[in-house]
């Protein structure tokens, strides 16, 4: 004890970076594409059709009730196979995260949904809007709106779980972080640095979600 | 223009509507009273089939609203619709709100959108305001805005749904100003409203309604001065010596 060295961090700064931009952005594409899809399946379970809402839940409580990180070995492996040659992990990994959290996003976006006041959906109707424009234009911008603060909080869970990717040997910030910790030998001095990062990015992200919240409750 | 017969409906085991039948004229402008919970919000929003109904019929200029396969979006775009909550859409300017049916419903392109909405929005003296937020404009304000809106259609006729009964009191006229002189300009009207003074002034005829069913139906000047239901007597002293 008492014998760390910070300075490997400040010399393995490139890896780590490119560790962390992997990690941002796998974040931000699930993000796009949970909440596109999570806004599909809202839209579905919402729709008042029975086949097609009975569907969108199935999926919704089946993809909950199975671990993120057996969906990101699934799509490894699965992927290849379906379509007869590999496409690479990046990809399977976004896959799983993108299917993992768009039941998650649309539940979000159910409550959104029905945060929106009938009035709004008659006052539509009454111009002539037929329901795709009324969700398009009337109901799911408010109901982004009103939920932005639980979407980001549920893009900051996000992030952290895209260090689940070093299942399928995919180098982001964790994973490059640990291989630096390994080969360095500097376990302590890595891990706290990469706990520090972590923490700077979520309570960032924690902190925009308040004033978020404070600012629409004005 | 407007003809409801035999309308009934239900929420379950509970008849909200029973056996209505009225009719509106081109031009004529008809209000509707009665107590809080008479149905009357109800019969309104079936007229342009927000609400469906179980029994019944009913035709707007000719096309049944309650058919099986009715086109109710081509439908309730020719007839306008004014809420008491006024209903703008919260996230679009006021030049917004008016344009957005205009543009994808009627197909018009965005300049003719927003010269018909200027048109409109300075017919009910509110030109300046057209680049606000709803939440920046009062009440009476958003009413007319949103009667702007309805009219922006070119509606063949206009229903409104207690227009004035979320507004405060000093704010009720301005909104009443606007409809006074849809009226008296030759609009086809339907108005659920307890406002008697424009009732007397404008309406051709008033439907009381009480637990679901039409009382009485008559004109104007006959159901004020002598009313047959005991029922409609009651109401009208209740609202008019206070």
């Amino acid at each position: 004890m008492g014998d760390f060295d910070f300075s490997v961090i400040w010399s393995s700064l490139p890896f780590l970076w490119q560790g962390l931009q992997l990690s941002l952005w796998l974040t931000f594409l699930s993000i796009i594409g949970g909440i596109v899809l999570g806004t599909l399946l809202a839209l579905a379970r919402l729709s008042g059709i029975l086949p097609l809402s009975l569907l969108a839940a199935t999926y919704v409580n089946l993809i909950r009730s199975v671990p993120l990180i057996l969906v990101i070995f699934w799509f490894f492996f699965l992927v290849p196979l379906a379509i007869g040659r590999p496409i690479g992990s990046f990809y399977s990994a976004l896959i799983a995260f993108v299917l993992f959290e768009a039941a998650y996003y649309s539940e979000i976006m159910r409550a959104g949904i029905q945060s929106v006041k009938r009035g709004q959906v008659h006052a539509g109707q009454s111009t002539g809007l037929n329901y795709w424009q009324i969700q398009r234009y009337v109901v799911l911008p408010q109901a982004f709106r009103n939920m932005i603060p639980i979407l980001v909080t549920q893009g900051i869970i996000l992030f952290q779980d895209t260090s689940l990717v070093f299942v399928v040997s995919l180098r982001d910030f964790m994973t490059a972080s640990s291989i630096v910790a390994r080969t360095e030998g500097r376990l302590v001095e890595m891990y706290l640095f990469a706990a520090v990062v972590y923490f700077i990015i979520c309570f960032s992200g924690s902190m925009l979600v308040r004033s978020l919240k404070s600012r629409m409750s004005t | 223009m407007i003809s409801i017969e035999n309308i009934s409906k239900w929420y379950g085991d509970f008849r909200v509507l029973s056996d209505c039948t009225t009719s509106v004229k081109k031009a004529e402008v008809v209000v509707v009273c009665g107590p809080s919970g008479s149905g009357k919000s109800t019969l309104i929003k079936c007229v342009n089939g927000l609400e469906p109904v179980q029994q019944g019929k009913i035709t707007v200029d000719g096309d049944e609203v309650t058919a099986r396969r009715a086109n109710l979006t081509a439908l309730r775009s020719r007839i306008g619709m004014v809420f008491q909550h006024f209903e703008l859409y919260p996230h679009m300017s006021v030049l917004e709100n008016l344009c957005l049916a205009q543009e994808k419903v009627l197909g018009r392109n965005r300049s003719e959108a927003v010269a018909r909405s200027e048109k409109l929005l300075a017919r009910v003296g509110m030109e300046d305001h057209a680049k606000k937020y709803p939440s920046q404009l009062s009440g009476g304000q958003q009413q007319r805005i949103a009667i702007a809106r309805s009219l922006a259609m070119d509606p063949i006729a206009m229903l409104f749904d207690e227009p004035t009964s979320a507004l405060d009191p000093e704010m009720i006229k301005e909104v009443l100003d606007v409809m006074i002189e849809l009226a008296q300009e030759g609009m086809t009207m339907m108005v659920v409203t307890h406002e008697m003074g424009f009732a007397r002034k404008v309406a051709d005829r008033v439907i009381f309604m009480d637990e679901g069913a039409i009382i009485e139906d008559r004109p104007t000047a006959e159901f004020f001065d002598n009313p047959e239901s005991e029922r409609a007597k009651d109401f009208l002293s209740k609202i008019l010596n206070h």
